[in-house]
């Protein structure tokens, strides 16, 4: 075996075999940080080659992007005087 | 306007995991004290929050708003025992998530978290439609059709318009319970991962199931909306 063949299987093993599937179903994993070192560099590597997991993982990250910045409604006047009503009885309790 | 305390971009474990913030610490003394004001600011900071975390429990509006106002007495008649072992904020969402829990049982709508992989929660479906994928040979479960990538402007441009927020929330209330209630917690109200696993009474591992459901749900929607499959009012 040559040194350019152990180099090749070196990187067969460490690049293990990450599908797009397999990516697609661990992404909140490698979002959260949930992984193992050798998972992480697999999914590494193979984000570095694919256009369309790398796409998958932006859109993932807009979606909760997009999430964390919806409005919140407004507090209605009405609710918002009933409960400084209520605010102000517990003070006197 | 109040900042909601919301995360930055990248979902992470909350880096405060305990205990109340210095600017927490202010507003319990203003309100131990009695000072209105600080109850109002505490109101306008978190009631949307509450509502809308009460309409993740129980689908009935005005049964939400019944919780949420039962939660806020509930701050009220706690706050002398409140010791600020966890944030005032987990505190109050610990109110409402027992309050909302209760309410969902006495109404029996509220599914029990032993019912999960029932075919209902959809946990064990895949993220993206398997048709995807390559099917067999050398490419298997590569794309076949890949995502078509959003400009970096998308969510501002497209979903938080008026239009694009109602497509949002429908696209959240359509969720199973479960992913609703993990989704709504950890990415719409930005807590944390052991906060939402203590309310929830499920494990961390299974909350990044059912997190990871309804992110994949709620992209695949965005990707509809985008790609006009949708009619868009
Ligand atoms: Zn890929």
């Amino acid at each position: 075996m040559t040194r350019e063949d152990l180099k090749n299987q070196a990187i067969d093993y460490l690049a293990g075999k990450v599908t797009c599937k397999g990516f697609t179903e661990a992404v909140t994993d490698y979002l959260e940080g949930r992984q193992s070192f050798l998972l992480w560099l697999r999914f590494q590597m193979h984000l570095g080659l694919c256009l369309g997991c790398r796409t998958y993982l932006r859109q993932m990250r807009q979606t909760i992007y997009t999430l964390g910045r919806l409005p919140e409604e407004p507090v209605p006047p009405a609710v918002r005087d009933e409960l400084l009503r209520r605010f102000r009885t517990w003070k006197s309790r | 306007m109040l900042g909601r305390g919301k995360r930055a971009v990248l979902p992470q474990a909350t880096p405060r995991s305990s205990g109340t913030t210095r600017d927490e610490q202010g507003l319990l003394v203003a309100l131990r004290g009695g000072e209105e004001a600080a109850f109002a600011s505490l109101v306008e900071r978190y009631h949307g929050s509450l509502i809308r975390v009460a309409l993740a429990y129980v689908s009935d509006r005005s049964v939400a708003e019944e919780v949420v106002q039962e939660t806020w007495i509930g701050v009220l008649e706690g706050l002398d025992r409140f010791e600020g072992r966890s944030s005032l904020k987990t505190w109050i969402f610990s109110i409402l998530t027992n309050k909302a829990k209760s309410r969902g049982v006495r109404e029996s709508r509220h599914v029990s978290f032993s019912a999960i992989g029932d075919p209902g929660d959809d946990s064990n479906e895949p993220a993206v439609d398997p048709s995807r994928f390559v099917a067999s040979g050398f490419w298997v479960d590569h794309w076949a059709s890949p995502p078509h990538p959003w400009d970096e402007e998308t969510p501002e441009k497209r979903f938080l318009t008026k239009e694009g927020g109602i497509y949002l929330e429908k696209a959240i209330q359509a969720l199973p319970p479960h992913l609703r209630q993990v989704l709504v917690m950890r990415d719409v109200e930005g807590l944390g991962s052991k906060e939402v696993c203590g309310f929830l009474e499920i494990s961390e591992a299974n909350q990044r199931v059912l997190l990871h459901r309804a992110r994949a749900k709620v992209r695949q929607a965005l990707e509809r909306y985008v790609n006009g499959e949708i009619p868009q009012p």
